[in-house]
């Protein structure tokens, strides 16, 4: 009887287990420990999944190096979605029940980790988002946690910024109907800035993907508005801003953790001067942690400067590897107590500490653009 | 009243080049009988030339703009040409749905293609037109509205003197109507086809360019969406149709603008695909198409 409360994939790994019987056993002991990486690292969004793919491979070479976990090294299984729906979902099925890997990380945005948060919670195989910051993607059960702030929190931080520091009263938002981040975030945003006293004056809307946003943007131009706030991923925003320009509406833009990515100044340029976005990370943050992971990416990848996305994947890769010890096993249930426990783990992006939802509470940076550069600004804790 | 001016001209721009791309459809349709779904990968092609020439010239000049129009015409032109010889002359006398498979399995075939050899992700297309403002009372037009409506309108007026004024013109009418008595009268069908599919490629490939310059984010799966909004066009104005092809685009491109700009701009495609479904129930034929019998 007791079988049928069990979810089919234990029954599964029961099962195989019977079937390889002592192989398996000393496999697990003594192989390379599997952990499924789950990124954008290709299309429209590939600057996130492949900067958080480097820093991940960045954390787990730097752990291999140092002996590994317990003797045994972690060995990454690279999957890539296309930056596309419904791909990370089969990318994880195979994952759990193909690869039989210890903990999935990814995915990098909020929409494609709500796809994989189910199974994996189902499977009772750990996963830790290094970027998804949709409230929802961690509510999805007890074994999925992040390495970033979420957006209520990033919310909070843009409307006390804008209303405070930048000191506007009357703000229009254009936010994506598409994506679970983009529809959070606006929704959290307008919240926070409406009760500090503010006012939305215009919401439009655009969906992933769109290219033309000259009718939403001409809607938004004469109505007061002293800034534009625009929750999106950053082609379309690099669109948007310069397509605003030829418009002729020389109105300061402001977004989130989305716009972290060279191809925003590729494509928009100089439209962007003074806009502003908050992030995760910024390597111009005179740190000494911070400094010193600058250091070593450049030297493994190039010379590359690390953004905000690749310094989530290195402290993804670490926080795994700090729970893979203090487990000692491979067994989800035991890494997901082990996760659950991890305490002011010290990282790039700030402190780690997992709340009961397996959220850390983490201090954001505002990041300025001016002359075609991004420039830190300020940190702001939570 | 200045901005439903200003919402009028982004709506003129965003559908002219939906228009662009729309002719490419009709004008196959118009000889073959077929649509031919590989035209909007032609369109990817266009961009993505224009992209390694425009590499290399000078940024904002009016001289690389037309250099690089030119150059992805002439290549599409080829490449459309080529996919014609290639995929669909074999089948000149197979039934029309073995074509069309044909034509979905050239798409794919140039989308992943593209993929493999150029990559998934987004290219930052260069500068080529110099970006500037005109205002006129109110009213901004700017640098790459004008080109875009500008150039359409050329193209789409030399298309009416090739189709009208030409002896080849003369001879696609003639292949349109009736390809067998086409055949008797003296008339090369083959070339007239493969003349049509260089017109309409080269059409898709100025398309190409303007969408780049107008939106500088390429890919090789970038003509998935003008594609389907250009076949809807050309089925608005009456499949077959040229006239027809260029008004099917104005409306959407209005449309869309008008609903996108709107407090329900989150219905911007459903109100454009709806409006699809609308004028196909009052008249099957498109707006300016003529219901024909079928031919036996």
């Amino acid at each position: 009887m007791i079988f049928h409360r069990l979810p089919p994939i234990f029954l599964l790994g029961f099962f195989s287990v019977l079937g390889l019987g002592l192989s398996t056993a000393w496999a697990e002991e003594k192989g390379p420990i599997l952990v499924g990486n789950i990124g954008s690292l290709s299309g429209k969004d590939a600057s996130f999944g492949q900067a958080g793919q480097r820093g991940l491979i960045l954390a787990i070479e730097e752990i291999n190096a140092e002996g590994g976990i317990n003797g045994r090294p972690i060995q990454l299984i690279h999957e890539d979605n296309r930056s596309t729906a419904g791909e990370s979902a089969t990318i994880a099925r195979k994952l759990i029940s193909r690869d039989k890997v210890v903990a999935i990380i990814g995915e990098t945005t909020s929409g494609r980790s709500l796809e994989v948060a189910p199974l994996a919670q189902r499977a009772r195989i750990p996963m830790i988002t290094p970027s998804g910051t949709n409230i929802k993607v961690t509510r999805a059960g007890n074994y999925i946690f992040r390495t970033c702030f979420i957006d209520p929190f990033q919310g909070e931080i843009m409307a006390r910024f804008a209303h405070d520091k930048l000191g506007y009263r009357k703000v229009a938002v254009l936010s994506s109907t598409s994506s679970a981040y983009s529809v959070e975030l606006s929704k959290e945003f307008e919240k926070r800035f409406t009760a500090l006293g503010g006012k939305i004056v215009a919401e439009q809307k655009y969906a992933e993907g769109d290219r033309d946003f000259n009718a939403q943007l001409t809607t938004l131009k004469n109505t007061g508005a002293e800034a534009v706030f625009i929750p999106g991923y950053y082609t379309e925003v690099a669109l948007a801003v310069r397509q605003a320009r030829a418009l002729g509406i020389e109105l300061p833009f402001f977004g989130g953790d989305g716009w972290e990515a060279p191809e925003l100044l590729q494509i928009g340029g100089d439209a962007l001067n003074g806009c502003y976005y908050s992030a995760h990370f910024s390597a111009q943050n005179n740190n000494p942690q911070v400094a010193a992971f600058v250091k070593s990416y450049q030297a493994r990848w190039n010379g590359a400067t690390p953004d905000a996305f690749a310094a989530l994947g290195y402290d993804t890769g670490r926080i795994l590897a700090d729970a893979l010890r203090r487990a000692g096993s491979t067994k989800g249930p035991d890494l997901q107590k082990a996760l659950a426990a991890t305490k002011d783990l010290p990282g790039v992006t700030g402190k780690t500490t997992f709340d009961k939802n397996g959220d850390p509470a983490k201090s954001a940076v505002i990041i300025v653009i001016e002359n075609g550069k991004t420039r830190f600004h300020s940190t702001i804790e939570p | 009243m200045e901005q439903i001016l200003q919402q009028l001209l982004n709506g003129i721009s965003l559908g002219a080049i939906y228009a662009l791309i729309a002719l490419g459809y009709t004008m196959v349709y118009g000889v073959l009988r077929f649509i031919n779904f590989a035209h909007a990968d032609v369109f990817m092609v266009g961009a993505f030339l224009a992209f390694f020439l425009g590499q290399n010239l000078p940024a904002n000049s009016i001289a690389s703009t037309i250099l690089v129009l030119l150059a992805a015409m002439t290549g599409c032109a080829l490449l459309g040409t080529l996919i014609e010889r290639l995929a669909y002359r074999p089948l000149r006398s197979a039934p029309t749905l073995n074509v069309l498979i044909t034509a979905i399995g050239v798409s794919l075939l140039l989308e992943y293609s593209g993929q493999l050899f150029l990559g998934a992700n987004p290219r930052t297309f260069p500068p080529v037109y110099p970006s500037a403002q005109l205002t006129l009372g109110g009213v901004i037009l700017s640098g790459n509205q004008l080109l875009v409506i500008g150039v359409t309108a050329a193209l789409v007026l030399l298309l009416q003197l090739v189709i009208y004024q030409t002896k080849i013109g003369a001879a696609m009418r003639a292949v349109s109507l009736n390809p067998d008595a086409a055949r008797l009268v003296g008339i090369n069908v083959n070339a007239v086809i493969a003349f049509t599919f260089a017109l309409g490629s080269a059409l898709a490939g100025a398309g190409g360019v303007l969408y780049a310059i107008n939106y500088p984010s390429i890919d090789p799966l970038m003509g998935l969406m003008p594609g389907l909004k250009a076949f809807v066009c050309a089925i608005l104005g009456g499949i077959g149709n040229i006239p027809g092809a260029a008004l099917g685009g104005l409306i959407l491109g209005l449309v869309e603008t008008f609903v996108g700009g709107s407090e329900a701009s989150t219905w911007k495609d459903a109100v454009a695909f709806g409006l699809l479904i609308l004028i196909l129930l009052f008249r099957p034929a498109g707006l300016l198409g003529k219901p024909l019998p079928e031919k036996v």
